[in-house]
């Protein structure tokens, strides 16, 4: 049994409108799995569903975490259970520092971890584990009492879902277009952080559109998303096909991206 | 009361820590509830005050009588004059030990953690039960430098000239209707002076506490800071919750000399069901600085608006203001400041929060008067709201007499949108825990300015607030 099982599963969003249309898929600690697929084809939505956002509506199949269905836990309890997503578009929270944030969200891990009894992390310790992950990962020691993400430019909010993904040891990190907007510097930072992250612990699903990422994570499986569905499973050398052959090789005939 | 009532009581008091109240305290005199002169020789008899007084306190009653309720502004039509006991003495005598107060009501202050709070980091504290403040203490070399800090009927009586002097000058007897009520039945308050030079690096804290129901408190603060000197002031307030309404109307009057510093600081937590109407103004004469710092967390409606005069050239003035809206209240806060000299500067935030159904706003007034030119002022007004029941408004008025000057103003009304809560939820923070971590952001440009006790106790009450009903 996988870790993370995600069996035939159907997203919709409120108006009815199916995105996802039956996917199977298991992720594994020690595992890197990459999700390609071109704009449109309902990646996004994918992972947004496994993390439990409320306005995508999961109409059939089931997604397991240590074999037990998730689908009735909100996000907090899937990232309680070892859930974690690096978001495409980070949010902006004015106001509140990364250190203080990522000082609440490690507390209320801790916290259910702790059976809903505060478990406050000791503030030596917190900050020992800050420091040398923010060094690890190349995030500038003035990012950490910065807003979180508020004017941060592309490269730094995603440096910090990886500093984030770092510090609150995910079983299963979901990264959902992380490559995106990176310069090349920045891309090997990321990769560089997934690298070292999955591992015993660890099982990663890379999201991307391009290829690109995959020359600094290598996967150990490679899946072509393309509407709804993964249409084709295999190893690393399946990104290097893709690169060569572009997405309409695998894409059936008549078969359009959709709104993500 | 009826069942439903009881029930609504039960879950108000479930979410407020501070709705506690201590029965059979034994009073030394309790006056009848309503208004009349006969009350106020009854008031100034029990204070043996000068006649100057008793004469003002008439005068200031026949103005209550004779204006109308205020038109604008939040609904008052609930309070019940007639209902109200306007003068409760707990104590025969102020102590300045803890230990020399009568036990229930000693308990009630070590429940608040206040003997607590001075030993850490206060340089002083006055403690208001009801219409008196039993319990007052000034360090000792604060004293010796010659600061005088007093409730302000202690004041009246030893320092009686100075007292005289600028006794109701910032704030008229007939100002509005609920300053001339103060005018008429004031009782406790603080009374501030630090002389020329003085710097008091810790702060000076007030608290004050109402236990019995139905009951007016109308403390009186006078605070004078001279030439060069510094003081910062704290006041917290709470009280029980009962079914019918209290009031709670003070007066405070500031007044900041040449070169001269002042922070005040409320956090006004008052459990909802008080009335909370309450005239705050200062004036600053040159290079001087005055500044307001208004948590308004409590209260049924609260009407609050600090204002500062910038009398002086080059004087500065802050208003930051943080109201917090939640079921069943009204919060009108705001701020006011008026340019009169040259080369002023003043800056008014102002952050309000609005949630199951409350109401909240800014309401601020910008004045700049002929000649005050080069005056320089920013305002900005945020509010956020945290549900569809809820409102906020916004009554930014500006009234400029002068050209050359300098003014900007910014307002934003915001919501708490699914994405920003989905993104905290997903690091494993609960609904109300991603909640309250947006709004503590929201307001952190003003908790960024209190002593970490209080940053951290505003931030606590907030968390409280969110905490009450999620929905």
């Amino acid at each position: 049994m996988a870790l993370l099982e995600i069996t035939n599963l159907h997203v919709a969003l409120e108006d009815g409108t199916e995105i996802v249309k039956g996917v199977d898929l298991a992720v594994d600690t020690n595992e890197k799995h990459a999700v390609m697929g071109p704009n449109g084809s309902g990646k996004s939505t994918f992972a947004y569903a496994l993390m439990g956002h409320p306005a995508y509506e999961i109409t059939e199949g089931d997604i397991r975490l240590d074999g037990e269905s998730i689908l009735e836990l909100g996000a907090d309890e899937r990232a309680q259970r070892g859930l974690f997503l690096a978001f495409q578009y980070p949010h902006a929270i004015p106001g509140v520092t990364v250190t203080s944030f990522l000082r609440s969200a490690i507390n209320a891990k801790r916290k259910a971890a702790n059976g809903g009894e505060d478990d406050p992390v000791p503030v030596k310790e917190f900050r020992t584990d800050l420091l040398a992950a923010m060094e690890h990962l190349k995030v500038p020691r003035e990012l950490a009492q910065r807003y979180l993400n508020d004017g941060f430019s592309g490269g730094e909010k995603k440096r910090v879902e990886i500093l984030q993904m770092a510090i609150l040891k995910p079983r299963i990190a979901i990264l959902d277009e992380t490559d995106s907007g990176l310069d090349i510097d920045a891309l090997r930072i990321v990769a560089e952080g997934v690298n070292t992250l999955v591992g015993a612990d660890m099982g990663a699903l890379v999201i991307t559109h391009y290829q690109r990422i995959l020359n600094y994570v290598t996967p150990d499986h490679v899946h072509v998303f393309a509407d709804g569905r993964i249409v084709a499973s295999g190893g690393p050398e399946l990104a290097h096909t893709l690169e060569a052959e572009g997405y309409e090789a695998f894409i059936p005939a008549g078969v359009g991206g959709e709104a993500e | 009361m009826s069942q439903s009532e009881t029930d609504v009581i039960r879950e108000i008091r479930a979410d407020y820590g501070y709705g506690w109240h201590v029965d059979d305290v034994s009073t030394i005199y309790k006056a009848p509830k309503g208004l009349s002169h006969e009350l106020i020789d009854v008031i100034s008899d029990h204070k043996s005050e000068p006649d100057w007084m008793r004469a003002f306190r008439h005068k200031s009653l026949d103005y209550f009588l004779a204006r109308p309720m205020p038109g604008w502004g939040a609904d008052l039509s609930g309070i019940d004059f007639d209902n109200i006991h306007y003068y409760v003495k707990p104590t025969e005598k102020q102590a300045d030990k803890w230990e020399d107060l009568p036990a229930e009501i000693l308990d009630t202050w070590d429940r608040l953690g206040i003997p607590e709070a001075e030993k850490k980091y206060l340089a002083g504290v006055g403690a208001q039960y009801e219409s008196e403040v039993v319990y007052h203490k000034l360090q000792e070399d604060l004293e010796a430098k010659g600061v005088i800090f007093l409730d302000m009927d202690s004041g009246l009586r030893e320092h009686e000239e100075l007292v005289k002097e600028h006794f109701a000058t910032i704030i008229p007897q007939n100002d509005n209707k609920f300053a001339a009520l103060n005018s008429a039945v004031w009782s406790g308050g603080s009374f501030i002076y630090v002389p020329p030079g003085v710097s008091i690096d810790m702060p000076l804290q007030a608290y004050f506490r109402i236990n019995a129901e139905n009951m007016g408190q109308f403390e009186r603060t006078l605070i004078i800071v001279d030439e060069d000197a510094y003081v910062h002031y704290v006041e917290g307030c709470t009280a029980p919750i009962y079914s019918s309404d209290s009031l709670h109307s003070a007066v405070v009057e500031i007044i900041v000399k040449p070169r001269g510093r002042c922070r005040y600081t409320t956090i006004q937590n008052w459990s909802n069901n008080v009335y909370n109407l309450v005239t705050k103004r200062a004036v600053a004469f040159e290079d001087a600085t005055m500044e307001w710092v208004d948590g308004n967390l409590g209260s049924k409606v609260t009407m609050k608006y600090p204002a500062i005069w910038l009398m002086g050239e080059r004087a500065h003035g802050e208003v930051l203001s943080i109201a917090f809206a939640g079921k069943g209240q009204h919060q009108d806060a705001g701020g006011k400041v008026v340019h009169v000299a040259k080369d002023t500067t003043s800056v008014i935030t102002s952050k309000s929060i609005s949630k199951n159904g409350g109401r909240g706003g800014y309401r601020g007034l910008l004045e700049v008067a002929k000649g005050a030119s080069r005056s320089k002022s920013k305002v900005v007004c945020d509010a956020l709201i945290l549900d569809e029941e809820s409102r906020s408004d916004t009554y930014p008025y500006i009234d400029v007499k002068e050209n050359d000057v300098d003014l900007g103003h910014e307002a934003t009304v915001s919501k708490i949108g699914e994405e920003q809560l989905f993104y905290l939820m997903s690091r494993g923070l609960s609904e109300a825990e991603a909640s309250a971590m947006i709004v503590a952001g929201f307001v952190e440009p003003i908790t960024k300015e209190l002593p970490l006790e209080y940053a951290v106790e505003m931030n606590r009450l907030i968390q409280l607030q969110m905490e009450g009903s999620v929905g």
